[in-house]
């Protein structure tokens, strides 16, 4: 199927959840540097539970598809289920075959969550090898 | 020779691949430069310099005559006065970090241009920072070229020690005027380095005409291989400067507490140089010389004037920079309304034309057009009509996805 496909297309024509919490419990920004990408997470936590998520940001279809699908996901999820989301799991959501070069923008959104739960969990931030890394290197 | 377009196509079996116009990232090869590398490997390798064997000496023959190519290319007077690099970063960085060390103060500024690409744009940051000099900018005027009137400016104000601009822009093919700018320079007593990655593939180069102190290039853009650039400086200069790398190959003599250097060009040249490479660029500058630049030059123009008035049709298209494709070289960029370059330029490559999306490693230029990205088209000796006829049809697909 089409990297372009309609449900991709619909998201980046119409994004959800695309705004500001006001008294975010964290907050985080990430870009791709390759191509200036910019995506910023906000995330209201309750007893370990994400209540809301929002996030703004500029980049391709890819990028911002991706992100707003991912933020359909996310409210409900307790910080454990979130941490534990994977590369795997955006691909399942996004549906479509990812090639090696656009994998950095699709996985921009998760590159940014995992950042923003780190960043609430006071842990370092992970780079974008520990994201990507090994799945790039299998597509080679 | 004759300059017959078919018969350059055929020479460069890669093109088969698709419709390649991304040159300015780097050039493909003619089968020629391919060959005489894999020739060197099977019977001359060894390393230079060294072997007291029948391979080594041929190793080292091919790597100064490949230097003497070099020489001829840029009009160097001297072999001495070309340096092997890794490609034009490095020369920007080792001119920085040697010469630029060495004589910018606190009272000093570098002068470079909007048009820069980032290797002529943080090596000058770096030095900024450990040598506590400025860095100023010159901005572009109304013809998107570099704004002479504040460069007089920034000369008058007698604190710029060098002026580094690059001979052709990466991102929207403009020519800077670099002899007016040299001698305006030289007139203010600073020196000059140009950045030729861009121009050396499109027009002749006379460093003794220009009169710069400094010229880079890249091999790889050059049709050659990738791994091997040249910086060229005027011999006063190369012998006044402190190497940049040290260890094998560059020095005179090595003493346990200090060691003395070898003259230029291998003072500059630390650890084993790329030898293959080198054969390979030769290969490349003769292939290339064989034509006129004149039959190049008009050819190439023919492609962008071609690639300008497709490109304007296109609805929602905007070319940054020049309104007038007469002062644009090499290549241009664009961005359509509503369309991310990303996804563009993904678009038309799963259609067979291959360009580039991104900053083209021009940040600065880009914040100034107020766009974070752009597509480049970029040409190379081997396009023809037919490439640039397939553009558009690629867009309008592009641009049916996203209507
Ligand atoms: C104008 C300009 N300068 C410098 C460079 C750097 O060349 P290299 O990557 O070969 O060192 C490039 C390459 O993109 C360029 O276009």
């Amino acid at each position: 199927m089409d990297l372009y496909a309609e449900n991709i297309l619909d998201h980046f024509k119409s994004p959800r959840n695309r705004g500001e919490i006001k008294d975010p419990t964290v907050e985080h920004e990430e870009l791709n540097l390759s191509c200036g990408d910019k995506i910023t997470i906000q995330l209201a936590i309750e007893n370990d539970v994400i209540k809301e998520s929002q996030w703004k940001g500029s980049g391709c279809a890819i990028s911002i598809g991706a992100m707003s699908i991912l933020s359909e996901e996310l409210e409900g999820k307790s910080v454990e289920e979130a941490s534990a989301l994977s590369i795997d799991d955006v691909k399942k959501l996004l549906g479509v075959p990812i090639s090696q070069r656009r994998l950095k923008c699709a996985m921009l959104c998760l590159h940014t969550l995992k950042n923003a739960l780190h960043s609430f969990k006071h842990e370092d931030t992970q780079s974008w090898t520990e994201t990507i890394g090994q799945e790039e290197m299998k597509n080679e | 020779m004759s300059f017959n377009h078919s018969d350059i196509r055929l020479q460069f079996p890669i093109l088969k691949k698709g419709t390649y116009l991304d040159s300015a990232a780097t050039a493909q090869k003619p089968q020629v430069v391919i060959d005489s590398m894999k020739h060197f490997y099977e019977t001359e390798n060894a390393n230079v310099h060294r072997g007291m064997h029948m391979l080594s000496e041929k190793a080292t023959t091919a790597f100064e005559e490949a230097r003497t190519s070099v020489q001829k290319f840029i009009n160097a007077k001297s072999a001495e006065e070309i340096i092997f690099t890794s490609g034009s970063t490095e020369g920007i960085n080792l001119v920085a970090k040697t010469w630029g060390k060495e004589n910018l103060g606190e009272e000093d500024s570098v002068l470079i241009t909007l048009l820069e690409h980032h290797s002529n744009i943080t090596p000058w940051i770096q030095l900024k920072d450990e040598n506590d000099c400025a860095v100023e900018w010159v901005e572009l005027d109304q013809n998107e070229n570099i704004d002479i009137t504040q460069l007089d400016k920034h000369l008058a104000n007698g604190n710029v020690k060098l002026v580094a601009i690059t001979g052709q822009s990466n991102v929207t093919g403009v020519r800077t005027p670099l002899k007016e700018i040299i001698n305006k320079t030289h007139e203010a007593g600073a020196l000059a380095l140009v950045d030729a990655a861009q121009l050396s593939a499109h027009h002749p180069i006379d460093v003794q005409d220009l009169e710069c102190d400094f010229l880079v290039l890249s091999g790889h853009k050059l049709y050659g291989p990738t791994g091997i650039g040249v910086l060229y400086g005027k011999r006063e200069l190369l012998e006044s400067m402190p190497p940049f790398l040290t260890g094998g190959g560059m020095i005179k003599e090595v003493k346990r507490d200090h060691f003395t250097c070898a003259a230029i060009p291998t003072k500059f040249e630390a650890g084993t140089p790329p030898i293959a490479q080198a054969v390979g660029l030769r290969t490349a500058i003769d292939w290339l010389l064989q034509f006129n630049w004149e039959d190049i030059e008009a050819h190439e123009r023919s492609l962008i004037e071609k690639s300008f008035s497709e490109l304007r049709k296109i609805e929602g298209l905007t070319i940054l920079g020049p309104s007038d494709p007469k002062n644009i070289s090499g290549c241009l960029s664009f961005v359509i309304d509503g369309i991310h370059p990303h996804d563009l330029t993904d678009i038309i490559g799963q259609k067979g034309v291959f360009m580039r999306a991104g900053h083209h490693c021009a940040q600065p230029l880009h914040e100034h057009y107020g766009i974070p990205a752009s597509t480049r088209l970029s040409i190379g000796i081997y396009n023809n009509g037919e490439d640039i006829e397939k553009i558009t049809p690629a867009i309008q697909e592009a641009i049916k996805i996203f209507s």
